[in-house]
């Protein structure tokens, strides 16, 4: 019956274009644009301090606002130095992660798959646990000289090394099997955890704390220095992003008819895995274990505007981007004056979700 | 022209196509038939570029392996036996797929009707709005073969013949869109394209093909003209059936009737 409602609305959809969605797709991207401009704006606004919105954009704009609209030097400080890194950062990790999972998803031709799936994530974590438990003895002479970007270059480096070793073992001739991809990577994945196993094991209760907090997810800890330490990252990756679109619907036929229709399939996969495994590993450096954005964003938006990798992947990116704003708004407000890591926050939201969508699959689509 | 010389295919080291010599013309239509596991798919995908081969493929003179994936693209589509999906795509923008390549050869302005267009002759009119899932296994078919037809839409492309590659395209279709289907191949060779189709049915390769190859164990058994080709004792020795290939007094062309069977 359910299935019944939603084909029906799909069917709708369908056919007030006849099957082309574009114009569809182009405005709800419109709208996604607005609807982030607000979140960032209620990111910014809400808080301990109540500086009001439109204090908030004068301030910008034109400059300091005369009587009681205008903000605070406290509030000033507030905004720009806490908030405001703090809502950029969530813009690129929840922009990074719902694109990152489009791309996989496309990529394995499965709506189901995610960074988490293949080891990038695992990877990403094993890198930056390594930094937080080995930094001050084995890893010693590696963290004074990079100070704080020995986290996240720790985090990328191993999301990177895991991609690329997957890539090896799943590559024959030239040419990626994606199920031997799926399998190895869920081997790698368990290896990646059960290294950090170790690690965890040996880390002191201060490490452990820490570790604790940065696996469970959190932005808390945003500044302008981590934003410029992995914001061009994220950025490079999402920007070549775009390029892979035409690519990946072709990839939606299979392989072989994607070669047919001209797309140069290896190099389409190759570029997917390297952005990929660079925008994860830069968003799990900064903000640890976010689940579940970039598998409900991508699956929610095929739902409204249909596949199409040229919109979904922008569309993902706002959307990702907008969610991740609300719930570190809850993550914040929830249990205030203290801070629920935001990865809870997007599992209790997402698992659920999932499940809906595994339910909602079962004898309808073959996954 | 497409000539393939002496080519030979191994999958996992075991030899599926040895040592076949195949042309393909411009204005003509090319049948590859023989019984299931002959090796017919296995050569369509070496000449399609999916497989490694040794000997030589040329499509209008130029070496195939040395053809970047977007230049064979705009020399040959190709149709493949099945087709699955994994996501919701409407069927206009499954066919518009074809046009991803970006030279359809149409008229410059016309690649946005193409869709339409191309339905319309695979006798999918009003289809493109569906889900590509929600069609039955012949109008997916078919919907496939309008994503071919838009991605060589005109047969000659900068004076060079261009070709369709088709695996069973008639496999899962009635009488009727079996017709429809082959007349859409004849009609692509008639306006100075090249077809190459697997096909099964003895009939529709006799009153459609213009060549016939016949493949048997991986190799070729024989080739010619239907009326050539198509005879008892070949027919006995390559399917392992006794059927009698009769001859219509019009047009001389041969039929099977597995009525007749001894």
């Amino acid at each position: 019956m359910a299935d019944q409602s939603i084909a029906d609305a799909a069917g709708i959809m369908a056919t007030a274009a006849e099957g082309d969605r574009s114009r569809r797709a182009r405005l709800v991207i419109v709208l996604l644009c607005v609807g982030l401009a607000i979140a960032v704006l209620l990111s910014l606004t809400s808080g301990a301090s109540d500086a009001s919105a439109i204090g908030v954009m004068h301030d910008w704009l034109f400059g300091a606002l005369p009587g009681d609209a205008a903000l605070s030097a406290r509030d000033h400080v507030i905004i720009h130095d806490i908030r405001l890194p703090r809502v950029i950062l969530g813009v690129l990790v929840g922009a990074s992660l719902a694109v990152s999972g489009a791309v996989m998803q496309g990529l394995f031709r499965n709506p189901l798959a995610d960074p988490g799936l293949i080891g990038v994530s695992a990877g990403s974590s094993l890198g930056a646990v390594a930094v937080i438990v080995l930094g001050s003895t084995m890893l010693a002479p590696l963290t004074s000289a990079l100070g704080t970007l020995a986290l996240p270059l720790a985090a990328f480096c191993g999301g990177l090394a895991t991609t690329l070793l997957l890539y090896q073992v799943a590559t024959r001739q030239g040419r990626t099997s994606v199920a031997t991809m799926l399998l190895a990577g869920i081997a790698l994945a368990a290896l990646a955890m059960a290294l950090t196993g170790i690690l965890i094991f040996m880390a002191d209760d201060r490490q452990l704390r820490d570790l604790t907090f940065w696996q469970l997810g959190s932005l808390g800890g945003a500044t302008w220095q981590k934003i410029g330490s992995v914001g061009p990252i994220i950025v490079l990756a999402l920007a070549a992003m775009p390029f892979l679109a035409r690519g990946l619907n072709a990839l939606a036929l299979g392989e072989a008819t994607a070669g047919h229709l001209g797309i140069p399939v290896q190099r389409l996969k190759y570029t997917a895995i390297v952005g990929v495994s660079a925008a994860v590993g830069a968003s799990v450096a900064v903000s640890g274990g976010i689940g579940f954005v970039g598998i409900v964003v991508p699956h929610l938006l095929r739902l409204l505007i249909g596949p199409d990798n040229r919109y979904l992947l922008p569309a993902s990116a706002l959307l990702g981007a907008a969610l991740l704003l609300l719930a570190d708004a809850v993550a914040r407000t929830i249990v205030a004056p203290a801070e629920l890591p935001i990865g809870i926050v997007t599992a209790v939201a997402g698992a659920p979700f999932f499940l809906w969508i595994l339910l909602r699959k079962r004898g309808v689509i073959d996954l | 022209m497409i000539e393939a010389r002496d080519v030979s295919v191994a999958i996992g080291g075991k030899r599926i196509v040895a040592n076949v010599d195949f042309e393909a013309r411009p204005g003509e239509i090319a049948a590859i038939v023989g019984p299931n596991g002959s090796g017919k798919t296995t050569f369509l995908r070496a000449l399609s570029g999916d497989l490694g081969y040794s000997g030589e493929v040329t499509i209008n003179g130029r070496n195939l392996s040395a053809m970047k994936p977007v230049e064979a693209a705009t020399v040959r589509a190709v149709l493949p036996q099945a087709t699955t999906l994994s996501f919701p795509f409407t069927v206009r923008e499954i066919v518009r797929l074809g046009l991803v390549g970006g030279r359809s050869g149409a008229l410059p302005g016309e690649d946005q009707r193409l869709p339409e267009r191309a339905l319309a002759r695979v006798d999918l009119d009003g289809f493109a709005g569906r889900f590509y899932q929600e069609l039955s296994g012949g109008e997916q078919q078919r919907v496939q073969l309008a994503r071919v037809l838009c991605q060589v839409w005109a047969p000659v492309l900068d004076g060079k013949p261009r070709y369709l590659f088709l695996d069973e395209p008639v496999s899962s279709l009635d009488i009727k869109h079996q017709l429809i289907i082959m007349d859409i191949a004849r009609d692509f060779a008639r306006r100075g394209g090249g077809v190459v189709a697997i096909l099964h049915d003895l009939n529709l390769t006799a009153m459609y093909a213009d060549r016939i190859f016949v493949m048997h164990r991986g190799r070729l058994a024989a080739t010619g003209s239907p009326q050539q080709v198509l005879s008892d004792e070949l027919i006995e020795k390559v399917f392992d059936c006794r059927l009698k290939v009769g001859v219509l007094p019009a047009g001389n062309m041969p039929f099977v009737l597995p009525q007749s069977a001894a």
